[in-house]
Formats: C-alpha cells, structure tokens, sequence
C-alpha cells in the first residue's frame, strides 16, 4: 500500500519538475521569439600584419593605430654587431579607420628611405548564424614612393614609384587558429632589368595559433611565382609570437626579410633563412580611439 | 488518497494554463567596473525577457556582443579575450520572482532567485530588485555584483591591471502584457 505521504512527496516533485520545465519552456519560448542574427567572426588576426605582411584585420571607426616595426641586423654577422643588435631598421606607421571597413594608412621606412600609404577595405566579412560566409576578404592597395637615393638626377619622381595590390583570404578555423592567402602584386616602375622584374606575383600564406587568452605564435611565407632567372632574391618568411596586453600588441619575430613594407618583402628580401640571414624584429601597435563609438 | 496527488498535479497545470506572460518593451543592462587603471562601463540595450506573473517565473537572455564601450578596443577584447563570445554568445537567467504581489501599484521590493549563466558557467543567485507596476506596464530593476572568478572569467594580470574582480551588474527592464 502506497502511503499518503509519499503520494504527496511525489505530486510535489511533479509539481517542482513542472515549474522547472516552465522555465525552460519560457527559455524555448524567448529563444524562439529571437529573430536569427548573422554573428560576424572578428579578431581573425590580432594586428593588422602577420609579420611583414599584412593580415585581413581593419581598425574599427574611429581608432587611431600608431604601428612601430623594427629589424635588427641579421643574427648571422656575428659578436662583432652583436649578432645584429647594433643595426636597426624601423618604419613608423600610422591607420585610420573611417569606418569599421574602411581604412587609410600611411608609413615612412628607414631602409631606402620609402614612404608608404595605403587604403584596405574589408569586402567581405566570415560569418554565422542566420547568413554564413566563410571568409574574411580584405584589399589593399598601396603606392610607395622611395626617397633614396636622392643625388642621382636620371631618377624622376615616377620612377621612384611602385604599387601593390593585394586581396587577403583569410579564414578563422577555430577561436585559436586562423590562416590567410594573399594573392599580391607588385609594380615598380624601375628596375634593374638584368635581375629584376617590373611586375612580380606571389601568393603569400599566412596563420596565427593562439597559445592563451594573450599569447599567439604566428608565420607567414611569401611564394614567388615569377622570379627573374638571375634573381639574387629570396621568398619571405617569418615567425613570430604576438602579445596583446591592453591596449598594445606586441609582435615579436624572426625574418628574412629587413623591409617592412610589400613591395620589398616579396620582391627584394635578400636574406636567405637557411644560410641564417635572420633579423630579430618587433611590431609594436598602440591603438587610440579618437571618435568614441556611437 | 490517489485523488490528493491527482489535485495536487491538477493545481500545477492550472498555474501553468492561467499564465499572464509579459514580454520586453525595452531593456537595459550595463555593468560597471572599477580597475585600478582604468574603469570600465559597458551597456547593452539588445537583452529580452519573458515573465510569467502568476507563477513568478522569469528568463532572460542578454547577447554578449551587443555590450558597447568606449573604446572599440575594450569591446573586442571583452568579446575576444574575456566572455569568449564566439564560444558562449549570450548570458542567461532563468528563475523565480518572489515578494511582491501583481495587483499592488508602486514600487515594491523584490527577490530573484535562479540560475545565471555567464560564459557557459552557471551559477545559483539570489539578488534583491524591484518591481513596479503602472499603466500595465511593469518595470523590473536590480543591482548586484557579479564575480568574475564564478563565471571562469580571468582577470588581466599582466603588466595592467584593467578589470576589477567584481564588477556591478545593473537590469532593467520594461515589460507589456504579452
């Protein structure tokens, strides 16, 4: 015989489950009631280059990203430079975004004294939810203007100028890993034709890992397709290891390359990794927000 | 006897069937945190409810990346680095309203228990609020803090100190009848 008591214990249970499943049904219903959003996926790379190159990331409207590279000398010339500490090779660099897609750049480098500006657009953005896309797209074009050397008078201003036009494919697989193809082209109006191309193409790939919240390892590599026979050139490569704290990234990295700007990290890298011609170098990007949002 | 429990199981659905549901007009929820460097506030107007008056049970659901800061920066790291928005895109409470009776007009103070869940984290809360009931609209409001550690939400330890390792919570929500 089944006792009064736990016929009540029972119906209480029930009567607990009940409200319970009220509140998840209530949960059903407000999720329901939520029209499907398209989730963008951001933060694909933490700055806006990988190492050399740059990555599909834009500056939010109204951010203010002031980026400082630096190369040392290659770690191969030995105690005498300490081991390329002595040597340093910086671009200074400064990206506007007018809107969360659009954004303006401009950069002056030491080596070969070269100015650069830019402008990248952000065509398409990976996403979730009620539309899924894959990719993040990016463009870039940049002019590049080089200032040295400046006592020859055969050099008019047009033949200091070079172009690049570059369309980033970049995917974040998972919240840790990311990777990039960047089809690029460069252009230079002069060059020593004996050893040099006017137009060079390559496809570079690029990927970061993150390690913790903070802490990402990154590479990047820059395929060639059309070296000129008697090129002296090497493909870019470099790794590196991305911090973020606040308001800052810093990027430390090993390179072949000593530039910091396109044109010369795929047509004019003249280190060869294998043989240790390899730059220690940072990034540093500080990011102010000039126009507050909204 | 059998007829007790049967009664008994009656009386649920009967709370159950006579429900008045309201539903949000507008919402806002905001937090605010005090870092020794910098203090950080964000708000958030994209959260939704559902209150069901007759048995006090309330959800709500509050989408993470919908929270705006000051510096886009802070909102990308807060999604990115902190809340894991990808991962765990909303914070949610589901739970029971209790203290107050639905036909009295004013202000009157409240209690919410239940479960929050935040960063795929769920804990058990019991917060105080009020609710207020004018013009059949009912306003519900509360203050609470919120531990960062509860909800596995690490706290910035390298070179600045950014967040506080409590940071106080503020609801507020407009319903109508639904």
């Amino acid at each position: 015989m089944i006792s009064m008591k736990k016929i009540i214990t029972l119906s209480l249970m029930m009567l607990s489950s009940i409200c319970v499943s009220a509140q998840d049904d209530l949960m059903k219903e407000l999720e329901n009631s939520q029209k499907p959003e398209i989730t963008y996926i951001g933060q694909t790379f933490k700055g806006t280059r990988i190492i050399n190159g740059q990555s599909v990331e834009t500056k939010p409207k109204g951010a203010l990203e002031f980026l400082f590279s630096h190369r040392f000398g290659r770690i191969n010339s030995g105690a005498y430079t300490l081991w390329g500490l002595d040597d340093a090779f910086v671009r200074l660099g400064f990206e506007y975004g007018l809107t969360d897609r659009l954004g303006i750049g401009i950069g002056r480098s030491s080596t070969d004294k070269t100015y650069d500006s830019y402008v990248r657009y952000k065509v398409a953005r990976q996403s979730t939810g009620a539309r899924n896309f894959p990719l993040t797209i990016t463009a870039v074009g940049t002019t590049n203007v080089k200032t040295s050397p400046n006592d020859n008078p055969l050099l008019v201003f047009e033949d200091r100028l070079s172009y690049v036009a570059q369309v980033m494919f970049a995917r974040k697989f998972s919240s840790n890993f990311s990777a990039q193809l960047t089809p690029i082209f460069v252009h230079r109006n002069t060059v020593n034709q004996s050893i040099e191309n006017n137009d060079d193409i390559a496809i570079g790939i690029g990927g970061r890992y993150k390690i913790t919240r903070s802490l990402a390892l990154s590479g990047e590599y820059y395929y060639r397709l059309n070296p000129h026979e008697n090129t002296p050139y090497y493909n870019s490569i470099g790794f590196g290891l991305d911090i973020e704290t606040g308001g800052h990234v810093f990027q430390l990295l090993f390179t072949n390359s000593l530039s910091m700007i396109e044109r010369s990290v795929v047509a004019e890298t003249d280190g060869d990794f294998g043989a240790g011609d390899i730059h220690f170098g940072f990034n540093i990007s500080r990011t102010f927000q000039i126009v507050k949002p909204k | 006897m059998k007829n007790i429990g049967f009664i008994l199981l009656l009386i649920g659905q009967s709370l159950f069937s006579y429900a008045q549901k309201f539903v949000t007009e507008s919402s806002s929820v905001s937090f605010f945190s005090d870092g020794a460097i910098e203090d950080i506030s964000a708000q958030n107007s994209k959260a939704v409810s559902i209150f069901n008056s007759t048995t006090g049970d309330i959800v709500y659901s509050i989408p993470i990346k919908d929270f705006e800061f000051e510096k886009s920066l802070m909102k990308e790291h807060f999604n990115e680095k902190y809340l894991e928005t990808e991962k765990f895109p909303k914070a949610t409470f589901q739970g029971k309203i209790s203290g107050f009776t639905i036909a009295s007009a004013g202000e009157q103070i409240a209690k919410a228990a239940g479960k929050l869940t935040i960063h795929g984290v769920t804990k058990e809360i019991e917060v105080p609020g009020t609710v207020e009931i004018a013009k059949g609209k009912l306003v519900m409001k509360s203050k609470f803090m919120v531990k960062l550690e509860d909800y596995s939400i690490a706290i910035p330890q390298l070179l600045w100190q950014n967040l506080a390792e409590e940071v106080e919570v503020k609801i507020e929500f407009t319903y109508k009848a639904q």
